[in-house]
């Protein structure tokens, strides 16, 4: 007797990552730990209580139904995910009402690989069949797993991109045998004065390792969906790339190594500004190559810094903060279609400081 | 100090792939080893000597010029490579004045594998470097290899998958570091009587450990062609199945494995009659589905089987086989571009049968 996929759930898996990444939508990652949660709240002296949050996520999913024009998916941190309005509707609610799909972070943290040079792998497996069980009846429709990988002399090792791509595929084998799609985020830090061919070298190496072991576990490519760094320079890097060197680095990698029967990529944004994301990820959409997956966006900061500014922790910033956050998603819709111009910024405050924080932990 | 392919090389490589499968183009093989041609030739009562090959391989070469319209380029054996025309003129230059790419085989056969059930690794490598050198001298622009698997119960097993995956991309390196485009042949025999699901389960293994050992041995993906099986049942499989479902199959099988970057899938005939053949890529090239590299013939028997019928072995009936190749090469390119009928063939003498030989050895 084999443990296998029904027709019936590779069909839901594969409709719920066209759902997902539908043309000109993308990703909002808004599944901060609490922990990292409160890194952002500092900026902007909000204290890091429950209540706080509950608020800001609901700033966030209670934005008027054009939000799902541009936003197919959004990933919730557990305690979201069981968040009320202040009316007392679930948070989720308002995402399903809109048509928007349900995600959830089910990793547990990164933990240290002996005998490396502060590698990590990352936890999470633990009844993970049984969590995925229960979100699937809570309405997840899919799940994220963030690996860390960083670039240096001797860095990453051959063991942390096994480890990690081992790690990334019996995480996706275990959510699919939950009728959960799999985003499988292998993210390559851009700590460091590496150049763009260095983090493309190391990029091909561990997508190349991660579709392997994805295939070893059985993994049914066609209902999961790609979470990976764009292909760039270090952030101390004395050389600056234009969007199209970036747009043609990454889409090299990932023809390079992601399968066609994978339906979509969903860029992680690593601590870009708002618009150097969305103007790379434009670029990347216009390059003059086959790209046969989606090429859109999970955005966590790059879709809410400007946000977090807007609001302040102040209820009546709530209207204003929604706007701000309507625009920057349309603005990375434009781009997932190739129709993005930096023109368009003009009218609106788009933060183009870095939102880069070193050796970034969720 | 490392060693590395320079731009201008990798350059040259991926413009000999792109030639050899453009608009339609695929390769014919006419590569057996001499012990190969013996068998081809006792189907037609001709004595395997030097002198009888050197006949057939003129009458291959010296074809029309309308023949580069339908092959990019032929694989040759080594003793082709250096034979004359009666009028003492090089084999290889007709090609060459065709703008046909010239390929050699480069292996040396199968070995078996000890502790495992008649599996085989094949050899060749000793000196491949300098080999290589030689025959782009001599005006190869690419090569072939041929690994080969099986399909039973216990079969192919993780180290026959592994151990050939490894050998192909050794293989792979050398000839490009010699300004060769190496062909990539990971041959699942059609032998026994697997279902069509089974030859893709174990095309998918077969083709994602040959892709990870490419990654690993550093191969220009660019600058290579892929020559798989078909995904088909097993010969002796009750369940006959349609072009469509091989199409699918297939189709759905290099789409989970193969690299969009990776530019031609040049299908081995493997034993399928002339016309199967030519069936079965039409379906390929006809599936509604993305098919992002070119998927097109690298044909022996399926290209030669009625020019052999045709010829056997009399200098009067030269023009009359040559004209049999021409019409085959030609239906071929219209499979490939998914413009195939089998009303085309005409009074064309297509063989039917089937060109299967059991435990196929070249």
């Amino acid at each position: 007797m084999a443990t296998k996929l029904t027709d019936e759930v590779k069909a839901h898996l594969r409709d719920v990552c066209a759902r997902i990444v539908a043309p000109g939508h993308g990703i909002l990652a808004a599944d901060e730990s609490t922990g990292t949660m409160g890194k952002r709240f500092d900026q902007i002296k909000v204290e890091n209580i429950e209540e706080n949050r509950r608020s800001y996520r609901q700033l966030l999913m209670s934005c008027d139904k054009s939000m799902a024009n541009s936003i197919g998916g959004v990933i919730l941190f557990h305690e979201t995910l069981y968040q009320k309005d202040d009316n007392g509707t679930q948070l989720r609610d308002l995402l399903k009402e809109k048509g928007i799909v349900i995600g959830i972070k089910v990793d547990k943290g990164v933990v240290k690989l002996l005998g490396t040079k502060d590698e990590t792998t990352t936890q999470g497996l633990d009844q993970l069949g049984d969590r995925c069980s229960q979100y699937r009846k809570d309405g997840c429709e899919f799940a994220k797993w963030r690996c860390v990988l960083k670039i240096s002399d001797s860095t990453p090792s051959q063991l942390a991109i096994m480890e990690n791509a081992n790690v990334l595929a019996r995480y996706a084998s275990i959510c699919q045998q939950n009728d959960i799609v799999p985003i499988v985020e292998p993210e390559i830090l851009p700590d460091g004065d590496h150049t763009i061919e260095r983090c493309q070298e190391v990029t091909e190496k561990v997508l190349a390792a991660v579709y392997k072991a994805l295939n070893d576990h059985n993994v049914y490519l066609e209902g999961t969906l790609l979470k990976p760094n764009m292909v760039t320079g270090g952030q101390s890097c004395s050389t600056k790339y234009t969007p199209e060197q970036v747009a043609l680095a990454t889409v090299t990698a990932l023809r390079r190594t992601v399968p066609s029967a994978m339906p979509g990529v969903t860029f992680l944004s690593g601590g870009q500004s708002e618009t150097d994301a969305t103007s790379n990820l434009d670029a990347i959409n216009r390059i003059d190559l086959l790209r046969p997956w989606k090429l859109s966006f999970s955005y966590g900061r790059a879709l809410q810094a400007s946000v977090l500014k807007a609001w302040q922790g102040k209820a009546e910033n709530v209207a204003h903060a929604q706007k701000v956050f309507l625009r920057r998603a349309k603005m990375n819709s434009l781009a997932c279609l190739g129709k993005y111009e930096s023109a368009m910024e003009a009218a609106e405050s788009g933060d183009a400081h870095s939102l880069f924080v070193a050796n970034h932990q969720y | 100090m490392s060693v590395h392919l320079s731009d201008a090389q990798k350059k040259e490589l991926a413009e000999i792939a792109k030639r050899i499968v453009r608009d339609g183009r695929g390769i014919l093989a006419a590569d057996e080893s001499s012990g190969t041609i013996g068998k081809r030739f006792d189907t037609i009562g001709v004595e395997n000597v030097e002198e009888n090959r050197r006949q057939y391989r003129s009458l291959l070469m010296s074809c029309d010029q309308s023949v580069k319209d339908s092959i990019g380029g032929v694989i040759l054996y080594h003793e082709t490579l250096y034979q004359k025309d009666d009028s003492g003129k090089l084999l290889r230059d007709f090609l060459k004045e065709r703008g046909i790419a010239v390929g050699i085989k480069v292996d040396k056969g199968v070995v078996k594998l000890m502790g495992t059930k008649d599996e085989t690794t094949t050899q060749g490598l000793d000196g491949l470097g300098e080999r290589c050198a030689q025959y782009k001298a001599d005006g190869c622009d690419f090569a072939k290899w041929r690994c080969v698997l099986k399909i039973t119960d216990s079969t192919p097993s993780q180290l026959a998958i592994d151990e050939n995956a490894n050998v192909l991309a050794r293989y792979a390196s050398i000839c490009q570091m010699n300004g060769i485009v190496p062909i990539v042949e990971p041959e699942i025999l059609p032998d026994g009587n697997h279902t069509l699901e089974k030859c893709q389960e174990v095309t998918e293994k077969v083709v994602a450990a040959c892709y990870k050992a490419l990654s690993d041995h550093h191969v220009y993906l660019e600058g290579t062609l892929l020559k798989p099986n078909m995904v088909t049942a097993g010969h002796d499989c009750p369940t006959k199945y349609t072009p469509e479902q091989v199409a699918m199959a297939t189709l759905t099988a290099l789409r989970r494995t193969v690299p969009p970057a990776m530019p031609g899938v040049t299908f081995l005939s493997g034993g399928q009659s002339e016309t199967s053949a030519t069936q079965h890529l039409n379906a390929i090239n006809a599936a509604d589905v993305l098919r992002p590299w070119a998927l097109t013939f690298s044909y022996g028997r399926a290209l030669q089987a009625s020019v052999l019928k045709a010829w056997k072995g009399k200098a009067g009936n030269v023009a009359a086989a040559q004209k049999v190749l021409l019409h085959r090469a030609k239906m071929n390119r219209l499979a490939a571009q998914g413009k195939y009928n089998t009303s085309m063939e005409g009074s064309g003498s297509a063989d039917n049968q089937s060109l299967h030989v059991a435990n196929h050895q070249y």
